[in-house]
C-alpha cells in the first residue's frame, strides 16, 4: 500500500464569517494577507519534509484558485520546491486542472522539470477543476470535458513522441512540438486520477488504466463506483485490483477523544470533498455546460424538487446506494444550503457543528486517539481496498501545534498498524502492481475489489 | 415551454446541413424570420399572434437550446449566423424580414454584416454583439436560470405575460432544457463574453437595410449604450428606446411594442 499525506494548505487567517456568507469561491481577497501567506505557504512546504521523514511514501498536492480552502494556486510552484527539498516520496499532483491550465504544452513542460528534479519521483493526476475555477481562470465550461481529454492526449504526446512535430487539435494548437525537458521515468510518470465519484470520469480511468483515486466519497457509492470501473476495466480486458484504486480519508488524531474531536469540526470549514462541496455557491459550482447530461438531470432533479432537504449541508451522508444515486450526495449538499439568497450566518455555522455527529458516523472524518481510529481506519480499508491511502488533514484554522501533533501521532502510532493491515489484506499499489496488468478469471466475470458486505460486518 | 402544435402555430423540421432544425411556423403572408434569445424559445405570446394576422412568422429554434441537439461543428455565433443563411436560401426565402431577440438579435446583425441581401428589413431587440461603450453585458453565466430570467424583466409581476412564461413552480424538464440552452450560449459565446470584438466594423455594409433597433432605457441585461453604438454601426438604422423597460420591451411594453415593430415593418 503506498501511504500519502494531505492536506488542502488552507489560508487560515480568513474570517468564519466570510466563509459562511461567500462560501468556497468569491470571498473578497482584501481577507488575504501575503505577509500571513507567505508564512503558511512555507509552513506547509516544511510539513511535506517532516512527513518524509516521518515515513510517508507520498505526499499529495492539489490546486485550486481563489479560495481559502487551499492556497495551492500553482501546485506545480510547490511541487518543484519539493522536487528539490525532498529526496524519497512520491510527489503525487492530484490533480492539475486541464481545462483551467489552458496550455498543455507548458504543462508537458513543468511536469517533465519536476519529475527531473525530482529524480523520477512525480506522480501525475488531472482534474477537469471545480466548476468556480472555470470562471477564475475565463476556462470555457460548456468545453470542460473536451479541453480535458484533448489536453490529456497531448501532454501524454508530447512526453512520448519525439519532435519536433505539429499538432492542429480542435481547442489546441502547437505549429512546432519539440520540449527540450523530458520526465525521466518512461514512457511517462504514472498518472492517477483523483474524483468525487464522476461515472463518466471513472470509465475513462478504466480505460486508460489510471488508478482512480477517490475523495472522502462515501463508502457505499465508492464501492458502487469501484465496480463501474471493474467492469469498464473488463471490457478493456483486465482485472481491476487494490492498485486501481485509491481513497483519502480524513484522519484527525490527538492524546484524548475529545481533543481530537474538537479540532476535526473545525475540518467542517476548510476541507475539501462533502466538506466545501456545501459551501459552493450553485452558480458558481454548476457553469453552464460544466456537467454532463446525466448529472444535470440530477442537479434539475435537486433544484426543482420542493420537497428536497433545504439547508441541510450534510443530506448526502443519508443516501441509499442505489447506483442512480452516485454522486448525487455531493450535488444535494451544495445545492441545498444555498437555496436562498440570505445566509444566516450563526444558524449556518450551528447547523454545520450540528452536522459533525453525522459526518462521523458516515466515517468521512475519522478521529480520536490512536487506538480509536486504528479499526475504524481498518473497516475502510475492508470496504474499500485500495493500493493508494492518503491520510488528509489538517483543514480549517487548526493551529501549527495541533497540526504537527496529528502528522506525530498518525506517523508513529497509527500509520504501523495500518501498513500491517495493508499487508495483511494485500492491498498492493500501483508501484507493486502495474494497473490493468491482471489477467480476467477463465469465467470472463471479473471480481469485485470492494466489499459492501464488509461494512455491515 | 411551447407544446407541438396549436390553432395558431405548429412545428415543423428542416434539415439543414445534416441537422435537424426545428421550426415554429405561424401565421400566413409573406415570411418573417424570429430569431430567439438565450434562454430558447419562450413559447407564443401576444406579438407573435399580432404580427401573424399579416404575415408567416417563422421561429427556428437554434440547435442545442434545450429542444435539439447542438450540431458540433458550431464555434461561434457567426457560425450560427452561417447556418441560417444556409436555411434561408435552401428555403427560398430570401429576401425576407428579419427580427431578433438579445443573443438572436447579434445573429442577425452577423446575418447583416455578411449579407445584407437576405434581408429585407431588421429588427433587433436590444442585442447583445456589441460590447458597449458604457457599462458591461450582465454575466448571465454566474447566475442560475431563474435569477438570469428575472433580471430580463424591470418588474417581472407587472409584466403580464411573464408569470405566464415562467410562473409557478419550476420542474426538471424545464430546468434541464434553460441549462441546455446556457450551455450552449458558453460554447458560443463565453468569451469575449457576448459579443464580437469586430463586428461592428463590418456592419456598414448593412447601410441600405432598413433597421430598426428597440431598447428598454432601464434594460438590465445589456446597457442601451450598446443601442447607440449599433446606431453608429449601421448607417441609417433608428434606435427608439421605451421608457421604464427592461430586456424584453416585446413583453413589458407590448402594445408600443408591436406598433412600432408594425409601423417599421409596414
Amino acid at each position: 500500500m503506498h501511504v500519502m499525506y494531505f492536506t488542502e494548505r488552507p489560508y487560515r487567517y480568513c474570517p468564519n464569517d466570510e466563509i459562511i456568507k461567500h462560501g468556497f469561491f468569491g470571498i473578497p481577497n482584501k481577507h488575504f494577507d501575503p505577509v500571513k501567506g507567505s508564512q503558511l505557504l512555507n509552513e506547509y512546504l516544511d510539513e511535506k519534509i517532516m512527513a518524509e521523514e516521518l515515513g510517508f511514501d507520498g505526499v499529495m498536492l492539489n490546486e485550486h484558485h481563489d479560495t481559502a480552502f487551499c492556497m495551492g494556486s500553482v501546485m506545480d510552484v510547490e511541487a518543484a520546491i519539493l522536487a528539490r527539498i525532498t529526496k524519497k516520496v512520491k510527489i503525487v499532483l492530484l490533480g492539475n486542472p486541464l481545462p483551467v491550465v489552458g496550455n498543455p504544452l507548458r504543462l508537458a513542460e513543468e511536469l517533465a522539470m519536476i519529475d527531473m528534479i525530482s529524480h523520477g519521483r512525480l506522480v501525475a493526476g488531472w482534474v477537469r477543476g471545480a466548476g468556480s475555477e472555470q470562471f477564475a481562470t475565463n476556462a470555457n465550461p460548456g468545453y470542460n470535458r473536451e479541453y480535458f481529454e484533448e489536453a490529456h492526449d497531448f501532454v501524454v504526446r508530447a512526453w512520448t513522441q519525439p519532435g519536433p512535430w505539429r499538432y492542429e487539435g480542435k481547442h489546441f494548437n502547437y505549429r512546432f512540438v519539440d520540449p527540450w525537458v523530458l520526465p525521466i521515468q518512461k514512457p511517462h510518470p504514472p498518472i492517477w486520477i483523483p474524483g468525487l465519484l464522476s461515472p463518466e470520469t471513472v470509465v475513462w480511468c478504466a480505460k486508460h488504466r489510471y488508478p482512480y483515486v477517490a475523495l472522502a466519497t462515501f463508502l457505499e457509492p465508492t464501492v458502487e463506483l469501484w465496480n463501474i470501473y471493474r467492469d469498464a476495466a473488463a471490457k478493456e480486458g483486465y482485472q481491476v485490483g487494490p492498485e486501481n484504486f485509491g481513497y483519502l480519508q480524513k484522519v484527525y488524531v490527538a492524546e484524548t477523544d475529545e481533543k481530537a474531536r474538537e479540532i476535526a469540526k473545525y475540518d467542517m470549514f476548510g476541507g475539501a470533498g462533502i466538506g466545501y462541496s456545501l459551501f459552493g455557491q450553485p452558480q458558481w459550482m454548476f457553469p453552464p455546460g460544466y456537467n454532463s447530461r446525466e448529472a444535470t438531470r440530477r442537479v434539475a432533479r435537486q433544484f426543482s424538487d420542493p420537497n428536497a432537504a433545504k439547508g441541510t449541508p450534510f443530506a448526502g451522508a443519508q443516501q441509499s446506494s442505489a447506483e442512480e444515486r452516485l454522486a448525487q450526495a455531493q450535488i444535494e449538499t451544495r445545492a441545498g444550503a444555498w437555496k436562498e439568497n440570505q445566509v444566516d450566518i450563526a444558524a449556518t455555522r450551528k447547523q454545520i457543528f450540528d452536522a459533525f455527529p453525522q459526518v462521523e458516523r458516515a466515517m468521512q472524518v475519522i478521529c480520536g486517539t490512536p487506538k480509536t481510529v486504528i479499526p475504524k481506519i481498518r473497516k475502510v480499508l475492508e470496504v474499500l481496498r485500495p493500493g493508494i491511502f492518503a491520510f488528509w488533514q489538517n483543514d480549517g484554522p487548526i493551529s501549527t501545534e495541533d497540526r504537527v501533533n496529528n502528522i506525530k501521532l498518525i506517523s508513529t502510532e497509527v500509520m504501523p498498524a495500518v501498513r500491517e493491515m495493508g499487508k495483511e489484506l494485500e492491498l498492493v499499489s500501483p508501484f507493486e502492481v502495474k494497473p490493468g496488468s491482471r489477467p480476467l478469471p477463465a469465467s470472463g466475470v471479473p471480481e469485485s475489489v470492494g466489499s459492501i458486505a464488509a461494512l455491515a460486518s | 415551454m411551447a407544446e407541438n402544435s396549436n390553432s395558431q402555430w405548429r412545428e415543423e423540421t428542416v434539415k439543414v446541413d445534416g441537422t435537424d432544425l426545428l421550426v415554429v411556423k405561424g401565421g400566413a403572408g409573406k415570411p418573417i424570420l424570429v430569431l430567439h434569445e438565450e434562454l430558447g424559445h419562450p413559447g407564443w405570446l401576444k406579438w407573435h399572434s399580432a404580427l401573424a394576422k399579416t404575415r408567416t412568422v417563422l421561429i427556428p429554434l437554434h440547435p442545442g437550446f434545450g429542444r435539439t441537439e447542438r450540431a458540433e461543428w458550431m464555434l461561434t455565433i457567426r457560425d450560427l449566423a452561417g447556418f441560417y443563411a444556409r436555411y434561408l436560401k435552401e428555403q427560398g426565402l430570401a429576401p425576407l424580414d428579419v427580427i431578433g431577440f438579445s443573443l438572436g438579435g447579434w445573429i442577425a446583425a452577423e446575418m447583416a454584416a455578411s449579407n445584407p441581401h437576405q434581408f429585407r428589413k431588421m429588427v433587433l431587440v436590444a442585442p447583445v454583439g456589441i460590447r458597449p461603450p458604457r457599462g458591461d453585458i450582465l454575466d448571465v453565466f454566474q447566475m442560475m436560470a431563474p435569477q438570469q430570467l428575472l433580471a430580463t424583466v424591470l418588474d417581472p409581476a407587472n409584466t403580464p405575460e411573464f408569470p405566464e412564461l415562467y410562473g409557478g413552480a419550476a420542474n426538471p424538464e424545464q430546468f434541464e432544457a434553460f441549462e441546455e440552452a446556457r450551455a450552449q450560449n458558453a460554447r458560443l459565446a463565453w468569451t469575449p463574453y457576448m459579443h464580437n470584438q469586430t463586428l461592428a466594423h463590418h456592419l456598414s455594409v448593412a447601410s441600405a437595410l432598413p433597421t430598426l433597433l428597440l431598447w428598454g432605457n432601464q434594460d438590465a441585461v445589456v446597457p442601451p449604450s450598446a443601442g447607440e453604438a449599433y446606431r453608429d454601426a449601421i448607417p441609417g438604422a433608428r434606435l427608439v428606446t421605451f421608457e421604464k423597460c427592461g430586456h424584453r420591451p416585446e413583453i413589458e411594453k407590448s402594445a408600443d411594442f408591436i406598433r412600432e415593430v408594425e409601423a417599421f415593418l409596414g
